[in-house]
């Protein structure tokens, strides 16, 4: 059941995730400010909201540097794959009844296959970079998305088990009684958790770091190239926002106002929450993030599929 | 000549030793088993010097001071030594400590130290020539020509900052690995000014770290010996720049105990409650910079918002607020204005909700104590072996504050707690910094209670700039008024180590003076130069995520190592 105005459907949805990635700029610096007891940005325009102007001339107007000793080839390319492989995960995701662009009966696999595509971008642009903290970054980097992917992966097999399909728009509908994130608690966190650590944000932004390696992996980049980057990390947000709320809190479902309504509040409410975390926890140190992972979320996220499995099989569908 | 301490010209009850420079390694080793602390070690050129009554002959004198934990009380050694044969025994092999010390006394006066390991400039570029705090180098620039950077000097001096691990005694590689080697600043974001950490790394493991540090050198000794005795207040401020007051404290600890200027009660307790609002405000920026260095963003705004209330305090009192600039010979500048003490109680009624917010924020975060306990331990005997002085030496469980054991300023009159730490980690050393706010707290709230009434300045005739309202009364006082404002005062023949509890441990001043109007020889003792020091030994085989909790933890402001 794919739309039926697909260019409609693609450009409207590119369109609203850049937008959305791009106001989350002027989003994230002014609820920043808020938690931190000052204003933020509030010059350009009303609350400010211009500054996402300015901050997009000023990224375009900066030269676009390539240091002598990267690997050029590499170097450009690296950033572009983040955002792609970002943008792609958006073409299976149900904004509301009939607003997708491909309705694919593996849509949740499509979204994982893509966000683990992310992580190269990081990988390449470290080793392209040819510096020295770009390459710690990088390494960490590859690291933390192998340990993170492979939880995230089965944190969601218990909405998959629940709903009986892969397909991103069937999971909704099957949250028509009951929200998932009541009977698969524990895979929303553990999902909270490895979205978090997806989008390489504090505290999981072990490859930026930028008190111990200035700004990692993309220390060499400047003008639009970290813009990509920047851009990457915010539609990474949106997306993760977008499929918490798909997965768990029944994505358009709910009450008196219009789906779509319902879509964006549920996605906003998600997105303020990671803004906040941001604002509030340390980082913690590269070993403990690895051993976190295999220690604790691996096995809880085992016992978590389990667990719902033999509850399925017991109940029968 | 082993003993002849000279009574007239030492003015600060410290025993003063004269060795001849064969013993005095000798006599440094056998005195370690009582004085345990090489405190500092420094020289002075004494060509130019007039008075030197009953000191035995010499060109340039290097200066020990050993500290007793035992005894509470500092020793001085002084060796004397002849132009023509520079060099002394190393003593790194009996204080580990000294290494820099000694490095410093090369690259300011130019005397060996015959078995010192890495004997190199450290505060100097590699490529300067001279010896700076020698009397015949240039004080300022102006007087040394036009400066000129050709691209052939650029080159020399980059070249000459290039890290040769070979120097180190350091392998390029192991086994079948590469070390990487990793300059960690002078430009980084985590180590809070200009200092270069080259690290050894096995993956993110740290072999080896060698601090640089030198970028921040301004020649505040140097600058000691140009200024006028009371103009040389503001440079003080600037050495540890976050410890305001605290600095104008530690100078003029040292230059009354030369002056024999008594303080009126009233500007001793003004002098207490500014500096210890200052060590509020010191632990504010470290407590918040902290925090970031772990990953935590916000802490640092809530704690620079405190500061600012702070600093609104300062700023009423003093006009200024960073660099206030407030103490003098014999008092403080001015007296308190008109509804200073509503000022500071707002303030102590504002400050201790805040605190307990970041305990839940910031000492009570999973992760925080994660990244903290058990990173950079150092025992006691480590602690006093490389000198560490003040918070992060009571993080070690040493309850030792200068400002119980050896009262200044009218300390021994408040009553205030010392906090200590067990583990001598980077949390203790937090809990501790933590717990000293709340403290200096209630030491300020004392004061403000039991301000006492009276001058704030000395009638002395020494006091500088003296009290205006006496000058017309006779002759006599208007001239000495009009010398004490135009030449600032003559300081006595002498030498005098005033050493204070400052924001960062102990921070003392020792100066000689010639009888003149500016001081002889200023020598600066810093605590952060002494704690950076044993930064590799916090950090050996850790990671780097350790080494900027360890930098974090150890609370050091470059211009204090740097001077």
């Amino acid at each position: 059941m794919t739309s039926p105005y697909p260019f409609a459907a693609i450009f409207g949805v590119l369109i609203v995730a850049l937008t959305i990635a791009a106001g989350l700029i002027w989003l994230e610096r002014r609820l920043l400010a808020l938690f931190q007891d000052r204003y933020g940005p509030n010059r350009a325009g009303p609350f400010g909201l211009l500054q996402v102007l300015a901050d997009m001339i000023k990224i375009f107007l900066k030269e676009d540097w390539i240091p002598p000793f990267a690997d050029r080839t590499v170097f450009v390319l690296a950033p572009a794959v983040i955002v792609v492989a970002v943008l792609l995960s958006f073409a299976v995701l149900p904004i509301a009844p009939g607003i997708i662009v491909s309705d694919l009966n593996i849509g949740l696999l499509w979204v994982l296959a893509m966000s683990s595509l992310g992580v190269y971008s990081i990988v390449l642009g470290g080793w392209a970079s040819d510096n020295k903290y770009s390459l710690l970054g990088a390494m960490r980097a590859s690291a933390q998305m192998l340990s993170y992917e492979v939880f995230m992966g089965l944190s969601l097999m218990g909405v998959v088990l629940l709903a009986g399909s892969f397909d991103l728009v069937h999971i909704v509908e099957a949250q028509r009684h009951l929200w998932f994130v009541i009977p698969q608690f524990l895979g929303f966190v553990l999902f909270l958790i490895a979205g978090l650590a997806e989008t390489r944000r504090i505290p999981f932004d072990l490859p930026e770091a930028e008190s111990e390696l200035i700004a990692g992996f993309h220390s060499e980049y400047s003008g639009m190239k970290f813009g990509m980057f920047f851009v990457g990390e915010y539609l990474g947000v949106v997306l993760i926002s977008s499929l918490i709320t798909v997965l768990f809190f029944g994505g358009w479902l709910g009450p008196l106002l219009p789906p779509l309504l319902w879509f964006f509040i549920k996605m906003f409410a998600f997105i303020c929450f990671f803004i906040l975390v941001r604002a509030s926890l340390p980082r913690p140190r590269f070993d403990q993030l690895m051993a976190w992972a295999w220690k604790i979320m691996l096995p809880l996220a085992l016992a978590n599929l389990m667990v719902t499995g033999a509850v399925v099989l017991a109940w029968g569908k | 000549m082993a003993a002849g301490a000279n009574a007239s010209l030492v003015k600060d009850g410290i025993q003063t030793l004269w060795v001849p420079r064969e013993e005095v390694h000798e006599k440094l080793r056998g005195l370690k088993s009582e004085y345990r602390m090489l405190y500092d070690l420094t020289a002075i050129d004494e060509r130019d010097r007039v008075h030197r009554e009953g000191e035995p002959e010499s060109d340039f004198t290097a200066v020990y001071h050993l500290y007793s934990f035992d005894r509470n009380e500092y020793i001085r050694i002084k060796t004397p030594l002849a132009e023509s044969a520079l060099s002394l025994d190393s003593i790194t092999d009996i204080w580990p400590a000294a290494d820099w010390y000694e490095r410093e006394v090369w690259d300011m006066f130019g005397i060996q130290f015959s078995g010192h390991p890495h004997l190199q400039r450290i505060l100097m570029p590699r490529t300067w020539v001279g010896h700076p705090l020698r009397k015949d180098h240039p004080a300022r620039a102006t007087e040394m020509g036009p400066f000129q950077l050709s691209e052939e000097k650029e080159e020399r001096e980059q070249e000459a900052l290039r890290f040769r691990p070979e120097e180190w005694g350091f392998e390029r590689s192991h086994d079948d690995s590469d070390f990487i080697f990793l300059n960690l600043g002078p430009q980084h974001p985590g180590t809070h000014g200009v200092l270069r950490i080259v690290l050894q790394l096995d993956g993110e493991a740290i072999v080896h770290a060698v601090p640089e540090i030198g970028f921040h050198h301004r020649g505040a000794e140097k600058m000691g010996e140009r200024q006028s005795w009371h103009t040389y207040i503001p440079y003080t401020d600037r050495v540890d720049y976050l410890g305001g007051v605290m600095n104008n404290l530690a100078y003029l600890t040292a230059l009354e105990k030369l002056a024999g200027v008594p303080i009126p009660p009233r500007a001793q307790t003004i002098r207490v409650m500014l500096a210890e609002l200052f060590r509020i405000i010191s632990h504010l920026v470290w407590y918040g910079t902290f925090a970031q260095d772990l990953g935590q963003m916000s802490p640092v705004f809530y704690t620079f918002n405190d500061r600012e209330r702070a600093f609104g305090i300062i700023e009423a009192v003093c006009g200024a607020r960073m660099h206030p600039n407030w103490f003098r010979l014999g008092g403080v500048a001015q007296d308190l204005p008109r509804g200073w003490d509503k000022l500071f109680l707002d303030f102590i009624d504002y400050f201790p909700p805040k605190l307990a917010e970041y305990d839940r924020e910031v000492l009570r975060n999973k992760i925080f104590q994660k990244r903290t306990k058990g990173v950079g331990v150092l025992t006691t005997e480590q602690a006093i072996e490389w000198g560490l002085t003040g918070p992060n030496l009571r993080a070690c469980g040493l309850e030792w504050d200068f400002r119980k054991k050896q009262p200044y300023s009218g300390y021994e009159n408040f009553e205030f707690d010392i906090p200590t730490g067990t583990h001598g980690d980077c949390y203790d050393r937090a809990v501790v910094r933590v717990e000293e706010m709340r403290q200096s707290l209630r030491i300020i709230e004392q004061c403000v209670r039991n301000m006492p009434e009276g001058p704030y300045k000395s009638l002395h005739p020494l006091a500088t700039p003296p009290l205006k309202e006496h000058t017309m009364e006779d002759i006599e006082t208007l001239i000495t008024h009009f010398l004490g404002v135009s030449w600032g005062p003559v300081i006595p023949p002498g030498e005098a180590l005033g050493a204070i509890e400052a924001t960062k441990g102990n921070n003392g001043y020792y100066l000689v003076s010639d009888g003149s109007t500016v001081s002889y020889r200023t020598r600066i003792r810093t605590p952060s130069f002494a704690h950076m020091q044993a930064l590799p030994l916090q950090v050996r085989g850790r990671m780097i995520p350790d080494l900027l909790a360890v930098l974090g933890a150890m609370d050091f402001v470059l211009a204090d190592i740097d001077r």
